[in-house]
């Protein structure tokens, strides 16, 4: 297993199904694509597991210590001595943790597909797309070099918005493939200056270099690019900042989380595996990768990410808490999530216990894959099951859909944080990094994580109690290919909380040993506590009060609802601003300044020499006058001169 | 190997084209004569392996001069290195493609495609010329065919674009003669007379001032026929009125002589004064990518998208060659490379669509996907290259004048830099707009519902230029390879000037 080839193949093997059927799939594969695709990700997901256990309890450890294990490097695009992109692989804590991670959420994607996805037309482009985007994941983590991150970036960006815009004939489905591709684009602008500065100042792309040069106090690199300031900022602000403008554009954090609840109008399942647990956490994958730096060079930097993350996450739980479209709850739901891990990120130190922060931000970053593709999955089965997404159009599915509804019921419970399911372990940690580390994040995060439960037992609610069920002559709670899924993932939104990432996964590899007292904990479970009793008196039996309560709250409410019209700001900038005030005077400059002067030119070319033309008449008096004209003009000229 | 059969091979084709009976003739002998083409640039680069891996260090190999008009001292001086091989590969793709894709030409189809074998024979001269007035010479051969394809077998106001391209260029040519003829009373060889050969007027220095005069004339001129602000308007009415094959040619070869040009006679043999405007390249260059960019995003036939993206995509041919690093050029090259086989795609895909839906006006397309998936597929493959999708050879190619320009450590470049960077967000706001609206979405007129896929030669056109593009997006480091040779020697003769000042 040591063989670099067994790793190489845990991404490649999804590649060769997407070529396979993305090339041939149509013809010949177009019911087995399913089988052929699950398979090979069956091996890949093997792979992972085995690369993971060799590498925590074999080869990864050195002295006590977790390295980073450049497996194998190859040069790919050389831009000049010791500046290239390299295709390669780095193992290290955090990679190995997401390879499982995205393995096998994808693996259990791939598995409900099988039934969610059955009778499409286009199911093998289906497979072929989320083969192409398991493999670009699996890219990323493993990436040993910047700009092979950003590579394998850009090529997760475009798989996702394919598999949004996969029913390409509704319209809203194509708008919002776009909008999720620009804006994480021009997050990745950021992201791509962010490297080029980075790059220039410490003359590598490679990983380990970088963050040696750059976190290392003695090293002449950073102090070079400290000294170097763009607007009072230090160069290596500049670079750390945009890098993670990068990172906030993909991870869906304020402002640029509009893409996220779009998204949603891809088919629940892909939704469950990007837009749940592996694409939208590159973001926090990244600064967690270039961490070292951040937290030993550019403190302030790191502030940038804690602000950012706290404000996402209870910006976030508020719009949740008023949705009514159940996709659109969880994806808020996401992103308040994700906020958790960036400013546990943010909070951090480097080393020892006070990378506690550092560590809570990974090991929330494992359980809510789980749980949270649990929950989109079990959406998905909902959804599967009535045909809409709307809350209004659900109610009294408890008996129709026990699996759907147990497993439903254990993921709301974990990400309300209530022991002794997984978010509970993975919460605590992060609130006690907060705790000590910054006190007006910990009470952000105390308060998100009451809304956090009132809003997941809302959704959990008007899915599985408030009416009797209007659904009638339904087909059943689905597949067993879809039920499995729901099942394992449940186990493990039980389980992976006992998981010990303590001493696995940590900012310096050393393992962390302090332990949460039970006293820390009652403050934050008995607010969770709070937040589903309050869910279950408004929403177990339908009644009136919450229209009254949400009345009531008037202006704040509809401001909520409405996403605090962040949609319609961007609509302005890019419709007015971009389009109106930019594009159409450049169309219109070229039109009819640029052009014209080109053919104005020509035209006065054209009139001049119709002009000379009349001097070459033909007639021999017109040229015996020029000729005299000349002769004279030429007397008196001499004669002037002469005189 | 002999460099020669290159013009050859093409004359030869066009003559039998000539005597062809019959419309099939016509065409087989067309296809068979860019298919040898193709043969033979691969045969070209097989021998420039081999003669390198044997120790070959020379600036140009398979060299060859003979006199052509002693009392002018014009030679016919040709030899190639790997710039110029893969400008030569770029076009026998182009070729090979293009001439699949007019296969159902019935209007004059003889004289159609004389003129495209005859367009190829024009650009094989350019790019293997050494001598400056035979390089002159060939660029004439490749413009003169493309008035009279866009006049004849042209759409929509065929007459004005065909003029004002043909003017326009002919303007640029000007230009250029007048760039050429200063250097060549410049010169002084050993023997106290002028030359027009490149190798040589290389190894000497021309006096500052009269680089001076004379860069603007040669560059400018180039810079016409790669889109250069404000000389570009010629771009956009072209391709809108040329049929599928010339705009393949126009854009895949024709504006790549332009970059081709200004690097390996205005750039090389003028250094100094390539130094000293090197701003005024690197704005106009800035401006190109951000104002085409914009351009684009509100043009609404599809011919002019792919037009006014050509225009921010040459732009990064231009920058790459302004900011003067050895890296920027690569980057410059390796984007010649990648648009030519870029765009040369798109406008494949648009004629595809075009000659089916009859129009291309992207409101009245729509949902094309559910008919025609296989021409839909290239479409947005090529908008994915466009918008520098890693895997394709845009990636590569932006990303290396990106990263070459930042390495040119003056202020106002990098913001130029950051600039032509940001067009990358635009880029994408375009390309999505154009494929979701043609592409995906409910389908628009139901009648397209019955329209047919691609054909087969349109799907052999299509795969070949996917296969350029996949394989310099996948193996970048090939093309490097090639083109840093002759990158390094263009670099001597700017880094000696740098060191001089």
């Amino acid at each position: 297993m040591s063989n670099p080839i067994f790793i190489a193949l845990i991404p490649i093997l999804p590649l060769t199904c997407f070529l396979l059927l993305g090339l041939f799939g149509r013809k010949h594969f177009s019911t087995t694509s399913g089988i052929i695709g699950t398979l090979s990700l069956f091996i890949s997901t093997i792979l992972s597991f085995a690369t993971a256990y060799q590498y925590f309890f074999q080869t990864g450890k050195i002295n006590g210590v977790y390295q980073k294990i450049i497996v194998f490097k190859y040069t790919w695009l050389e831009f000049a001595p010791n500046l290239s992109i390299d295709m390669g692989i780095l193992l290290d804590p955090i990679t190995v943790m997401m390879l499982v991670v995205v393995s096998f959420v994808s693996l259990m994607v791939h598995v409900f597909s099988l039934g969610y996805m059955k009778g499409e037309t286009r199911f093998a482009t289906y497979y072929a797309f989320l083969s192409l985007f398991t493999f670009s994941m699996l890219g990323l983590i493993l990436s040993s070099n910047i700009f092979q991150i950003y590579l394998f970036w850009e090529l997760v960006g475009v798989s996702s918005f394919l598999l949004i815009g996969f029913y390409f004939e509704k319209p809203s489905a194509v708008a919002a493939s776009k909008k999720a591709f620009i804006v994480t684009r021009f997050a990745d602008l950021g992201f791509l200056i962010g490297i080029l500065i980075l790059a220039f100042y410490a003359h590598t792309l490679d990983f380990g270099i970088l963050i040696e040069r750059l976190s290392v106090i003695s090293s002449p690199y950073l102090t070079v690019i400290n000294a170097a300031s763009f607007l009072g900022m230090s160069a290596l602000s500049w670079g750390l900042i945009l890098v993670f403008i990068g990172g906030a554009g993909k991870s869906a954090m304020f402002p640029l989380h509009i893409w996220l609840p779009d998204a949603m109008e891809g088919p629940t399942p892909v939704s469950a595996l990007i837009h749940a647990a592996t694409m939208v956490v590159a973001g926090v994958f990244l600064v967690a990768r270039l961490f070292p730096i951040f937290a030993l060079s550019d403190p302030g930097a790191l502030q940038v990410v804690m602000y950012t993350g706290a404000f996402s996450a209870f910006f976030a739980a508020v719009i949740a808490c008023t949705q009514t479209d159940i996709k659109r709850v969880l994806a808020y739901s996401t992103m308040s999530q994700i906020g958790y891990m960036m400013f546990a990120l943010g909070v951090s130190k480097y080393s020892g216990e006070e990378g506690l922060g550092y560590m809570g931000s990974m090991f929330h970053l494992f359980t809510h894959a789980f749980f949270k593709s649990l929950l989109f999955l079990g959406a998905g089965s909902v959804i599967h099951f009535v045909h809409s997404n709307e809350m209004k159009d659900m109610g009294g599915l408890r008996k129709l859909m026990p699996i759907t509804h147990i497993s439903f019921l254990i993921a709301c419970l974990a990400i309300a944080g209530i022991p002794p399911f997984a978010g509970f372990f993975s919460k605590e940690e992060i609130l006690m990094a907060a705790f000590e580390s910054n006190r007006l994040i910990y009470v952000v995060a105390l308060i998100t994580s009451g809304l956090t439960a009132f809003y997941m037992f809302r959704l959990y609610y008007s899915i599985f109690w408030s009416k009797d069920a209007s659904v009638k002559n339904h087909h059943g709670e689905g597949t067993i290919s879809m039920k499995i899924p729901l099942i394992l993932l449940a186990i493990l939104a039980i389980g992976s909380g006992l998981v010990p990432i303590a001493s696995f996964v940590t900012a310096d590899g050393l393992p962390i040993t302090s332990h949460v007292p039970i006293s820390f904990s009652i403050v934050p479970v008995s607010l969770a506590l709070i937040g589903i009793l309050l869910a279950t008196r408004l929403f177990k039996n339908s009644n009136d009060l919450p229209v009254r309560i949400s009345q009531q709250m008037g202006g704040l409410y509809t401001a909520a609802s409405r996403k605090f019209y962040i949609d319609e700001v961007y609509l302005f900038v890019t419709k007015k601003i971009l389009f109106n005030l930019i594009g159409k005077p450049a169309a219109w400059f070229d039109k009819h300044i640029v052009d014209g002067l080109m053919n104005l030119l020509a035209n006065s070319t054209a009139k001049v020499s119709e002009l000379i033309k009349g001097f070459q008449s033909g007639k021999v008096q017109d040229y015996a006058l020029y000729f005299f004209g000349g002769i004279a003009s030429l007397i008196i000229l001499f004669i002037y001169l002469w005189q | 190997m002999n460099l020669t059969l290159l013009l050859l091979f093409p004359l030869f084709t066009a003559f039998a084209i000539l005597f062809a009976k019959g419309l099939k003739q016509v065409r087989v002998i067309a296809l068979i004569g860019s298919i040898f083409q193709l043969l033979l640039a691969g045969k070209l680069l097989m021998a420039y392996y081999q003669i390198k891996a044997q120790g070959n260090q020379s600036q140009m190999v398979f060299e060859y001069i003979q006199n052509w008009y002693a009392p002018l001292h014009l030679q016919y001086h040709i030899g190639v290195d790997g710039i110029s091989i893969a400008m030569i590969l770029l076009t026998a793709f182009v070729v090979v493609a293009g001439i699949l894709v007019s296969w159902k030409t019935e209007q004059l189809s003889k004289e159609f495609f004389f003129l495209l074998i005859l367009l190829s024979l024009g650009a094989y001269g350019f790019f293997i010329s050494l001598d400056l007035f035979t390089l002159f010479f060939f660029l004439e051969v490749a413009v003169i065919p493309k008035f009279l394809l866009i006049g004849i077998w042209g759409s929509g106001k065929k007459d004005n674009s065909a003029m004002k391209l043909a003017l326009m260029l002919m303007g640029g040519s000007a230009l250029i003669l007048v760039g050429i003829l200063g250097i060549y009373f410049n010169t002084h060889t050993e023997a106290g007379i002028h030359t027009f050969d490149l190798l040589l007027i290389a190894k000497m220095n021309i006096a500052l001032p009269i680089q001076k005069i004379f860069f603007p004339f040669a560059f400018i001129g180039f810079g016409v026929f790669t889109a250069i602000f404000p000389f570009h308007t010629w771009v956009p009415d072209g391709h809108a009125s040329a049929p599928t094959a010339a705009s393949m040619f126009l854009a895949g070869i024709s504006m790549k002589l332009g970059g081709y040009g200004c690097l390996r006679v205005a750039t090389f043999l003028m250094p100094d004064a390539a130094h000293a405007y090197s701003w005024i390249i690197i704005l106009l260059a800035t401006i190109a990518i951000i104002y085409g960019a914009f351009a684009t995003m509100m043009q609404t036939d599809l011919k002019y998208i792919n037009a006014y993206s050509s225009i921010s995509h040459c732009g990064f041919v231009l920058l790459g060659i302004g900011m003067l690093t050895k890296t920027s050029i690569m980057g410059a090259v390796m984007q010649m490379v990648s648009h030519g086989l870029m765009t040369a795609l798109f406008f494949a895909a648009i004629g595809m669509i075009y000659s089916r839906t009859h129009t291309r006006m992207v409101a009245q397309l729509g949902g094309l996907l559910k008919a025609m998936p296989f021409i839909s597929s290239v479409f947005v493959i090529a908008g994915l290259c466009s918008l520098g999708l890693p895997g394709f050879s845009g990636f590569a190619a932006e990303m290396t004048v990106f990263m070459g320009s930042w390495q040119n450590p003056d202020k106002w470049f990098r913001l130029a830099t950051i600039l032509a960077c940001a067009s990358i967000v635009v880029t994408a706001v375009y390309i999505l707009r154009a494929a979701g609206q043609t592409i995906m979405g409910p389908m628009v007129n139901k009648e397209h519902e019955l329209l047919t896929d691609a054909s087969w030669n349109e799907k052999f056109a299509a795969i070949l230029l996917i296969v350029g593009i996949v394989v310099v997006g996948i193996a970048p480091f090939w093309l490097i390879d090639l083109i840093q040779p002759g990158t390094e020697i263009i670099m001597s003769k700017l880094g000696a000037v740098a060191l001089v000042k």
